[in-house]
């Protein structure tokens, strides 16, 4: 089992380091599947392993990608000016100046998120199943049109993030500079939820989602454990918003940073079709639906929502336990399950 | 601070009126999400889509050239089909499942219906003309279109019709029943299946009545459902399932919050403030109940 676990990693390790090299052209596109494979295994924390189904995780993609651009920007030039001038490149970014604010600008993206997750969660975290799921729905949503309603970051019209410093290299070498970036953060999260859920901490968090109340009376502070799991999301999902808004360029506050209906939604999705509650569900789910959608959005050109639209239906109704669940129902020796024949067969004589 | 509204009192007197007016109509709304709420233990994201159809339905009369006034005899009728359509096909495989289950599943029909909507009837925003002309007060100073009043009347006269019909009728029985205990009306002879379709198609068939208000009051645009989904969760839940009167007037109240919020804090803000309201009101009834180690359920 170990020996095999280590060829699994070395495998997907080997591959995506080599994987710009042998996908030049689709570079871009896996860059966007690691930064899907983190907000859908950030998102399971919440929604698989402690029970709180949440659509507000989108804030902190959404406040991770402000910040991180305005950081970047208003570290060295005034950022209500940058915001007027639109796309015009009146203020360059020098290389060391571009990579300075980058540092920053993600390290705060994700510093600043958690903060916020923890005086939000302090609010809300002690409402339960749907009340909590409609409130971090509207949480993000209010977000969005708040952000639309700012001057300084651009209002309705949004911003541009700063452009890759010219003197350095081309496209090629920003495209895959951004993709070493985010193959780090899903390797980082990976490894940090998979020790994460082996300590105390994800015990916990599976008590909370298994019977808060006994939880509760067992001693155990849920409300503490609630909020850390949350910041621990918003840190890594603030990251990603901030490396999000540095590939696309340009920053929008509806369609682009508090995207719910799509980013918001994709999530739950992909820890949904992976299978919810599981290390590696989130990963095979998010792999699977940006395979499909990458796929086969292209033959529904114009459709593509409407198909998401049934493709969420679809899975929630028919498909609630997800890839991993159906494997586990399919080979449960394989997850160490023991069935007891005996057992089983006195089961169904007595239905 | 240089606000007009408190300079010009009477601009209170507008907006209050506004506010109450449109305050109705989200009752109304709300009325249908706290039924199927009550009885099928769903909430459905998908309830401001319904409105919005509804709308479409009353604005393809104004263009075919029939007043869009009858569009609330027309909608509800075309939408309770709807609705009964949409429980056979989904909501009956989430009816007892997991609230969340039925939340996602409703907001992927949202999204669906939207984009849908966005193919079948373009992206503008689009207003059918009821032409019932404006009355006036204080000298013009306070104007209130008749159509607003005619929609509150009509509101509050399906409303109370649907009171009625839930006191009286052999399916209002059933569909109380069926929301106390379904299956001990299950028992007694109650066909459950039948009475959860009844009762989606009723709540859609409200939808379709306040749609066709809002088509002639307001403005209709495939992307406008999911703030009426919100709202009208909101006022359910400040009033509390089957409190008919406290649905009325958080509806009311609601629409005078956002009619002072518009005038405050400026249009742009309006949608985010009722959604940043909803989170506010979840957050205090949340720390009002941890004081007694409860929680909302």
């Amino acid at each position: 089992m170990k020996k095999n676990n280590l060829i699994l990693y070395g495998t997907i390790l080997i591959l995506g380091l080599v994987a710009p090299f042998i996908f030049p052209g689709f570079k871009l596109q896996i860059s966007f599947l690691w930064i899907l494979i983190v907000l859908a295994m950030t998102w399971d924390v919440q929604g698989g392993q402690m029970g709180y189904n949440t659509f507000g995780n989108i804030l902190f993609f959404g406040v991770g990608m402000y910040l991180c651009a305005s950081v970047q920007i208003g570290m060295f030039f005034p950022l209500a000016e940058w915001t007027e001038a639109g796309g015009e490149k009146t203020f360059v970014h020098t290389p060391p100046q571009y990579f300075q604010g980058l540092l920053f600008g993600l390290i705060l993206a994700g510093i600043i998120p958690a903060i916020v997750a923890g005086l939000i969660g302090y609010g809300i975290l002690g409402l339960r199943g749907h009340y909590f799921a409609i409130c971090t729905l509207g949480l993000g949503i209010a977000a969005g049109e708040i952000a639309g309603g700012i001057e300084i970051i651009g209002a309705g019209q949004g911003m541009t993030t700063p452009p890759w410093p010219k003197n350095i290299g081309d496209t090629e070498l920003r495209s895959q500079f951004f993709y070493y970036i985010c193959f780090g953060l899903v390797i980082f999260t990976f490894l940090f939820l998979q020790w994460a859920y082996k300590t105390r901490f994800g015990l916990v968090l599976n008590a909370i989602r298994d019977n808060e109340d006994k939880a509760e009376a067992m001693g155990i502070y849920t409300m503490r454990y609630k909020i850390i799991g949350w910041m621990v999301s918003a840190f890594f999902v603030g990251i990603a918003g901030g490396l999000m808004g540095n590939m696309v360029g340009y920053i929008e506050p509806v369609e682009v940073a508090f995207a719910g209906p799509t980013f918001g939604v994709f999530m739950v999705l992909m820890a949904i079709l992976g299978g919810k509650g599981t290390l590696w569900g989130p990963v095979i789910g998010a792999t699977v639906f940006h395979l499909f959608k990458e796929g086969f959005w292209t033959f529904f050109l114009g459709w593509q929502y409407v198909a998401l639209g049934v493709l969420i239906v679809v899975i929630v109704v028919f498909f609630p336990e997800g890839i991993m669940g159906w494997l586990r129902e399919k080979y449960p020796e394989k997850f160490g399950e023991v069935i007891d024949e005996a057992d089983r067969k006195a089961q169904v004589e007595l239905k | 601070m240089d606000l007009l509204i408190f300079q010009a009192p009477i601009l209170m007197v507008q907006a209050s009126l506004d506010g109450i007016l449109l305050g109705i109509l989200f009752a109304l709304i709300a009325y249908g999400m706290a039924l199927q709420w009550g009885v099928m233990n769903i909430i459905n994201i998908a309830q401001g889509e319904l409105v919005i159809v509804g709308g479409y339905i009353a604005y393809f009369m104004y263009k075919a050239g029939i007043h869009p006034g009858f569009g609330i005899i027309v909608s509800p009728i075309i939408m309770y089909f709807v609705g009964w359509g949409l429980y056979k096909l989904v909501i009956n495989k989430v009816v007892d499942r997991d609230l969340f289950i039925s939340i996602l599943a409703t907001f992927g029909i949202s999204i669906l219906t939207q984009q849908l909507m966005n193919f079948i009837f373009g992206s503008d925003v689009v207003v059918a003309q009821s032409n019932f002309g404006t009355t006036m007060f204080f000298d013009g100073m306070v104007t209130l279109p008749n159509a607003k009043i005619f929609a509150a009347i009509v509101s509050i006269a399906f409303a109370i019709g649907l009171v009625i019909y839930m006191r009286k009728s052999k399916l209002g029985r059933a569909i109380r029943a069926t929301a106390q205990n379904a299956r001990a009306a299950k028992i007694m002879g109650v066909n459950t299946e039948k009475v959860y379709a009844a009762t989606f198609g009723i709540n859609a068939a409200l939808c379709g009545v306040a749609g066709s208000l809002i088509a002639i009051t307001f403005t209709l645009h495939p992307y406008v459902g999911l703030p009426y989904t919100v709202r009208s969760f909101m006022i359910v839940i400040i009033a509390g399932l089957g409190n008919l009167p406290g649905v009325a007037l958080s509806g009311m109240g609601l629409g005078v919050f956002e009619e002072f919020a518009d005038y405050i804090l400026g249009t742009e803000f309006r949608i985010g403030s009722v959604f940043t309201l909803l989170v506010l009101i979840l957050v205090y009834r949340r720390f009002k109940l941890s004081r007694k180690r409860e929680y909302l359920k």
